[in-house]
């Protein structure tokens, strides 16, 4: 027999209806889904009998996201030691961005496990695979310079405020990781706001000085003075296509790859995780408004309304939450055809926000949220549209 | 022209009554348990929003602004510390008004509206449109579209909690926050997202 099998079989009786530890059943549920399918079946009818359950999806995100996670450690350790003068050898750029990258996703699982396990023991439920996929994107889109502390509160909120207190993965109406994301935002706008902040500077331990202030694209976009088209100044700020396409520029975490995040949405609707409906009408949302406005554009106007409409689908974080956030199962619309209204929404206030809302430099990840709140709206429309449509079979 | 539209736009989204200055509150929370009735409200909120904003700046700007009496010869006065009374009443007149003229004209819109309609004197985002009104120094034409503005970003605010709430009917609250406690919670995360659009000039 399978040791691993032998194992669980062996310690299952301890978690059961007499055993000493059944309170914590769900924590040994838990581990063990993870080797094995899961023991139990849904008791009432009707059963879907399908391989891609909940589990293997959310593993499948945490794979697509994974390239991610390693780039922006390689990204952080590099800003990191440009910053500071030092040699760019690929080892010491690596640890270096371990040594900043790793304690904020630790402290994203703990206090997220923390909090999972706590409402699972307490409330009885399974602890959901979803909780994984949270932890793995709330730090991509985090800053490395921000405090621990501030990780483990935004988690928190998410987890919590976000998921929680509607009874799990599944029942949530806004997406954690970014309704996390969103209260420190909020909050703490000066670790935040992404405007000039995010270069860890190496060495940042030993002396008075924590991070090294170097723009972000999208600050250089929205700073560029009237009468130098914007393409031209982020190309002199050392932004050209190719560095914004791959993303080796200062930003979040894990947000800045677009390449990455183009072959993960590949990887993820080829597989059936994720919805083409969706990503496809953010991107033409993006495109469609980003041209709007180069049409609207007078000649005083600013000159952030006359960027290339292709260049807002590479600055900033827009791929990456295209491709992993807005598609999330649970707070996207759930109607087949809405689901273009949304993403194209989604892509829409996206650019509005980043030309026309002084305050904040990028706009996806509020603009995921806010259309969160309209998507069962949109998804009741489109059942009564359709109600309406079908011809009664009399 | 131009600057009616930011306006229209600024108090559907960037000042939303409800979720940007908490107005409307208590109306929202109780009624937007279903759909329908949601919105019914959000029609009947619009309808009186639109007339009564309108009414009671005619009302502030003719009779209570100080020196408002010129007209009739007495430039000297200064009523507008009544305002807030006779705002209130302008409004419970017009809604009583409002719904007659529906009864007679229409009673299939009289009868879908039902108890909301008189209900409305009491919702203080009608007042509260009203006295934003006076400070803000709008014009006529102005203060039309603002009392539209803000009844549909309230309308749009109770549909979308109503099915918010439908959605969350699978939900699994714990028990201490069933009912009024998640409700809380919901409009805390939704003004949030409405955060959105603040520090938007337009």
């Amino acid at each position: 027999m399978n040791p691993v099998k032998a194992l669980f079989d062996a310690l299952r009786p301890h978690f059961q209806e007499k055993g000493r530890g059944v309170r914590l059943y769900p924590f040994y549920e838990a581990v063990e889904s993870i080797f094995f399918a899961p023991r139990e079946a849904s008791a009432g009818l009707p059963h879907v009998r399908d391989h891609l359950d909940v589990k293997r999806f959310m593993t499948l995100v945490i794979v697509a996201l994974l390239p991610h996670l390693a780039y922006g450690i390689y990204n952080t350790g590099y800003q990191c030691r440009l910053a500071a003068g030092l040699d760019l050898a690929w080892g010491p750029v690596v640890w270096q961005g371990l040594q900043l990258v790793l304690p904020i996703v630790l402290v994203t699982y703990a206090v997220g496990f923390f909090w999972e396990v706590l409402f699972a023991v307490v409330r009885k439920h399974e602890i959901s695979e979803g909780l994984f996929v949270t932890c793995m994107l709330f730090p991509l889109t985090l800053p490395p310079t921000i405090p621990l502390w501030q990780v483990a509160l935004g988690i928190s909120f998410g987890i919590v405020i976000g998921k929680e207190v509607f009874g799990g993965t599944g029942r949530n109406f806004l997406n954690p990781a970014l309704t996390g994301r969103a209260f420190l935002y909020f909050a703490y706008p000066a670790q935040l706001s992404g405007d000039a902040v995010w270069t860890a500077l190496a060495g940042a331990r030993t002396t008075f000085v924590d991070a090294f202030s170097a723009a972000t694209p999208l600050s250089v976009a929205a700073t560029a003075v009237p009468g130098v088209r914007v393409e031209q100044a982020l190309g002199d700020a050392g932004f050209g296509v190719a560095e914004l396409f791959f993303g080796l520029h200062p930003g979040s975490i894990g947000g800045e790859s677009d390449f990455l995040a183009l072959l993960g949405a590949l990887f993820l609707i080829t597989l059936g995780v994720a919805s083409w409906r969706i990503v496809a009408g953010a991107v033409l949302g993006t495109l469609a408004t980003g041209w709007v406005l180069n049409l609207a554009a007078g000649p005083e106007a600013g000159p952030f309304l006359t960027l290339n409409p292709f260049y807002h689908l590479i600055v900033g974080g827009a791929g990456f939450a295209f491709a992993y956030m807005c598609t999330d199962p649970v707070s996207a619309t759930h109607m087949t055809q809405v689901k273009w209204v949304y993403g194209f929404l989604v892509g829409m206030l996206t650019v509005l926000i980043r030309v026309f809302n002084p305050a904040y430099p990028e706009g996806v990840g509020l603009a995921i949220i806010f259309m969160n709140l309209f998507n069962p709206l949109l998804d009741h429309l489109e059942v009564i549209l359709r109600t309406r449509r079908r011809v009664p079979n009399v | 022209m131009e600057n009616l539209i930011s306006l229209f736009v600024s108090s559907v989204f960037v000042g939303n009554i409800l979720l940007a200055y908490f107005l409307g509150m208590c109306s929202f929370l109780a009624v937007s348990k279903n759909l329908r009735t949601s919105v019914g409200l959000g029609i009947a909120v619009v309808f009186v929003l639109a007339i009564t904003t309108p009414v009671n700046w005619l009302v502030y700007r003719f009779l209570l602004a100080p020196g408002a009496l010129a007209w009739a010869g007495l430039p000297g006065i200064d009523l507008s510390y009544l305002k807030l009374i006779l705002f209130i009443a302008v409004i419970a007149g017009m809604v009583q008004v409002v719904e007659m003229v529906i009864d007679r004209y229409s009673q299939a819109l009289y009868n879908a509206l039902g108890v909301f309609l008189p209900l409305i004197t009491v919702n203080c985002a009608v007042l509260g449109a009203s006295l934003f009104m006076v400070e803000r120094d709008y014009t006529f034409a102005e203060t039309v579209v603002y009392g539209v503005g803000s009844g549909v970003g309230w309308a749009l605010a109770i549909v979308s909690m109503a099915t918010i709430k439908m959605k969350l009917r699978y939900a699994d609250v714990p028990q201490g926050l069933q009912g009024f406690g998640i409700n809380m919670i919901i409009t805390g995360l939704m003004a949030m997202a409405f955060m959105l659009f603040s520090g938007i000039t337009l």
